[in-house]
């Protein structure tokens, strides 16, 4: 099928394509994983968060910091990061539901802990605040999968590995008991808890779960990219990159993260290549071709390309 | 610290918090009347000011005495998006709304950004560095002629909604969409007006806090978060709220920032944030909505 | 028969308008209840209450011998009671089936066992056919049905119907009085609703209880009732049989 086919491409393509390509793979794959994990919070329990950044960057440090202070493995680092982030999850849920803030109050609530949480890491010593958190950059010819140094095609397996595991991870979650009550959640949350439905309960659940699942991606990028700023980890922009993808691709569905990160980092990639081969080279024209891909989408296919697509194409996803 | 240091800071930042308040203003009346959560606000705040450093550094006039063309050109520019874009979205849910916004909002940082560089521009005046005294405070010259401005413009927008007939009739829409519209009031072209003089408010604001900060296409973002902390912490849809908050967020600021590292100062408009989203959301003045 | 349902002296204020005013009856387990009134006359508040919407200011409503005013309505619904809405309340963007499989997974939590009780209960409540189908698109009176059995999914020993007839014509009144009285009859399920349609009243209540501003005004059969001057003068254009 299909999909068999374009998982085989993926597992071939560090032999296939060069390493600028491998990179925007790696990439789209890391915008994949990060659209599914958002979109638990917001296409499976109807809760808009424009601060997920957050977790990204929690993890990123809290596995940073225990690799450059205590030598700690990244995938421990992660261990150590479920936490932290469903934490903090559970308090920006808890105080959310407990207060009954919803809808859009509760996303600019969301930016206002993430926005904090910039600003009061650009003041923390423990990860040299603003000036920056390293990483040793290691050689690389030598693969360590253990402290995930090494080269752009190990990351790219992980990556790709994390996309695939998220994605099996949310369909199993869609066809369960909480699935449901998720779904029921975000169709109509009074009816929801007219059949019975802890609403509370449930919603923590997904806030803390998409919480966890999204600091892996912030472990990854500590350990690709080798150094954290507050001001870039935090940064609204990255909060706002994670949506496009679900955004686009279709929220509540299971391939529209990754179809959306995919048409979403494909295109701009290709738009910027071709700028720059016609003599252009544009800081923020991405961001530009990223409002206007996202104003596109939103006026003219609400559900998402991958609804549309879907039908156009035969497919009916078994839940909406 | 002498008690005129505290008596400085905390004027500044009432001075500022005045400009600060006009500027929430514009999109307390936006959300007020058209109930669409406007996150490009300080983005369009943004337009505005290097509307005014352009024309400063091309025609070396004064971004005061430019604010009413400022406001004008703002005017122009939220009337046609309002009508074109927003018009449409009134009806639909709320996220799809704010995405569309938001969207909105990325689109205009990063042409700044294309057109103008990341470096900080600003605006010399003549009176940039003077100050003079109040009594026992010192104050800067620009931020008293910015207040000044400030408070100027928000009585003619309170005179503009109390008196005139189409004031009126945008607070009738506020009020009661269907009850408008039985009337016969044409409230899509009430609305767009409505976002025109929201985005005139941030366009006349803009034009005098250049006389303040620097301007970067990235601060777009910082302000639209304060328009709503302010707003928020003011009460959604209470014009005197807004005015209220803005002095209250530009006190706290200033005093942050005299106390704590002024980097830090942010912060604290944040914490009220989500003091105020829990306790009181409907903020000091605002009527509580369902 | 035991009592499965009391309210004791309930009372709901807003502001100043008193609402319900200290009402009090009792529903005997397995019968089929009615509550009738004029508009405003705070049958839908009385609802309210039980289904645990909203807390009254006065008096206790007891359920199966436990006391449930203040309590949420998830935790009311877990104790036996389910209800409708006024205004009809499917998930839109769920199947007709999967609107029912959220009411199953209440007490069922094998997402099969409870697709297996969705699918029973559309095939009674005539809905199997269109299992597959958004509830968004179904037409009122299927919307109405489906309410009913994501009602009936949750297993409650007392159903709430409110206003459940309304907007449906005679024949789709009648097919919902047959299915509910078939429901009655085999289950011994509880029935506590609140009508207009006195086609549907007559039919299927065996006591009924009268609300005007907030008192009960009369109780008893539905014959009855409806020749108590007192009813009759507060109904001004009550629908007759």
């Amino acid at each position: 099928m299909l999909l068999m086919l374009l998982l085989a491409a993926l597992l071939a393509a560090p032999w296939i394509v060069n390493d600028y390509l491998l990179t925007v793979l790696i990439v789209i794959l890391y915008f994949a994983y990060t659209g599914q994990a958002w979109n638990i919070m917001m296409g499976f329990a109807g809760q808009l968060s424009l601060g997920h950044a957050i977790y990204v960057g929690l993890g990123a440090y809290v596995a940073a910091v225990l690799f450059t202070r205590f030598g700690i493995a990244p995938w421990l680092g992660f261990l150590a990061a479920i936490p932290v982030t469903a934490a903090c999850g559970a308090v920006i849920g808890f105080l959310a539901f407990r207060f009954g803030v919803a809808g859009v109050y509760f996303a600019i609530l969301t930016i206002a802990f993430a926005e904090f949480a910039r600003i009061g890491f650009d003041h923390l010593d423990i990860v040299n605040a603003s000036a920056g958190l390293f990483l040793p950059v290691a050689q690389y010819a030598h693969n360590d999968l253990w402290r995930l140094r090494g080269s752009p095609t190990m990351f790219y397996y992980v990556m790709l590995a994390a996309a695939l595991a998220a994605f099996m991870l949310c369909r199993a979650l869609l066809n369960s008991r909480m699935g449901y009550f998720w779904l029921a959640i975000r169709e109509d949350e009074q009816a929801a808890r007219a059949a019975g439905i802890n609403t509370f309960r449930y919603k923590m659940y997904a806030v803390m779960i998409s919480a966890a699942v999204t600091s892996f991606a912030g472990v990854f990028y500590a350990f690709f990219y080798n150094n954290l700023f507050p001001e870039q980890v935090f940064n609204i922009s990255r909060s706002i990159e994670m949506i496009l993808g679900p955004v686009i691709g279709g929220i509540g569905t299971l391939f529209g993260p990754v179809l959306g990160a995919f048409v979403l980092t494909g295109l701009a990639e290709s738009v910027n290549s071709a700028m720059l081969a016609l003599g252009f080279d544009l800081p923020g024209a991405k961001q530009v071709f990223y409002g206007i891909c996202l104003l596109l989408v939103v006026v003219a296919l609400p559900e998402g390309v991958w609804p549309w697509l879907a039908r156009r194409i035969g497919v009916a996803e078994d839940k909406p | 610290m002498p008690l005129d240091v505290y008596l400085n800071v905390a004027a500044a930042g009432v001075l500022t918090g005045l400009v600060y308040g006009l500027m929430a203003l514009g999109l307390s009346v936006i959300f007020g009347v058209i109930r669409v959560v406007n996150f490009a606000h300080g983005e369009m705040m943004s337009i505005a000011m290097y509307l005014a450093v352009v024309l400063f550094a091309g025609l070396h006039l004064d971004p005061l005495v430019m604010l009413v063309p400022i406001a004008a050109v703002m005017f122009a520019f939220g009337y046609a998006l309002q009508a074109g874009l927003i018009n449409p979205f009134v009806t639909r849910p709320e996220h799809s709304q704010f995405l569309l916004v938001v969207a909105i909002a990325l689109i205009i940082v990063n042409v700044l950004l294309i057109i103008f560089g990341p470096d900080a521009r600003s605006v010399q005046t003549s009176y940039a560095y003077d100050s003079f005294a109040l009594g026992p405070v010192i104050v800067d010259a620009s931020k008293a002629y910015a207040a000044a401005a400030a408070i100027v413009f928000t009585v003619a927008l309170f005179a503009f909604f109390r008196f005139t007939l189409v004031g009126k009739a945008i607070r009738a829409c506020a009020d009661n969409y269907t009850g408008a519209l039985v009337v016969g009031l044409n409230v899509r072209r009430l609305y767009a007006l409505t976002f025109g003089i929201g985005a005139a408010c941030v366009g006349a604001a803009g034009a005098m806090m250049t006389l303040i900060v620097d301007v970067t296409p990235l601060i777009g973002p910082s302000y639209t978060l304060l328009a709503f902390v302010i707003v928020i912490t003011g009460g959604l849809g209470s014009m005197p709220g807004a005015l209220i908050g803005g002095i209250l967020i530009g006190v706290t600021e200033a005093m942050a920032g005299l106390l704590f590292t002024p980097s830090a100062k942010s912060m604290f408009a944040f914490a009220i944030l989500v003091v105020v989203l829990l306790f009181r959301p409907q903020g000091i003045l605002g009527r509580r909505l369902t | 028969m035991t009592v499965l349902l009391s309210l004791q002296g309930v009372s709901k204020r807003f502001r100043g308008l008193v609402a319900v005013d200290h009402v009090s009856f009792d529903v005997p387990e397995g019968t089929i209840f009615g509550v009738i009134g004029p508009n405003g006359a705070g049958k839908t508040t009385l609802f309210n209450m039980i289904a645990g919407a909203m807390a009254p200011n006065d008096g206790t409503i007891v359920f199966a011998g436990e006391p449930i005013n203040g309590l949420t309505p998830d935790a009311v619904c877990r104790r036996g009671i389910a209800r409708t809405f006024q205004l009809v309340r499917p998930f839109p963007a769920l199947s007709v089936e999967d609107n029912v499989v959220v009411g199953a997974l209440l007490h069922r939590h094998d997402v099969s066992a409870a697709r297996q009780h969705a699918r029973e209960l559309l095939r009674r409540l005539d809905l199997f056919d269109k299992r597959r189908q958004t509830a968004s698109t179904l037409t009122l009176p299927d919307r109405k049905r489906l309410e009913v059995a994501r009602a009936l999914a949750t297993r409650p020993r007392l159903l709430l119907l409110d206003e459940v007839m309304a907007g449906l014509r005679p024949t789709e009144t009648d097919r919902m009085v047959a299915i509910l009285k078939e429901l009655n009859r085999e289950s011994g399920l509880t029935i506590l609703l609140i009508e207009h349609v006195m086609r549907a009243v007559m039919a299927l209540a065996a006591t009924v209880v009268v609300l005007d501003h907030g008192t009960r005004i009369a109780q008893g059969s539905p014959e009855t009732v409806v020749r108590d001057p007192a009813v009759v003068e507060s109904y001004l254009g009550a629908e007759a049989v």
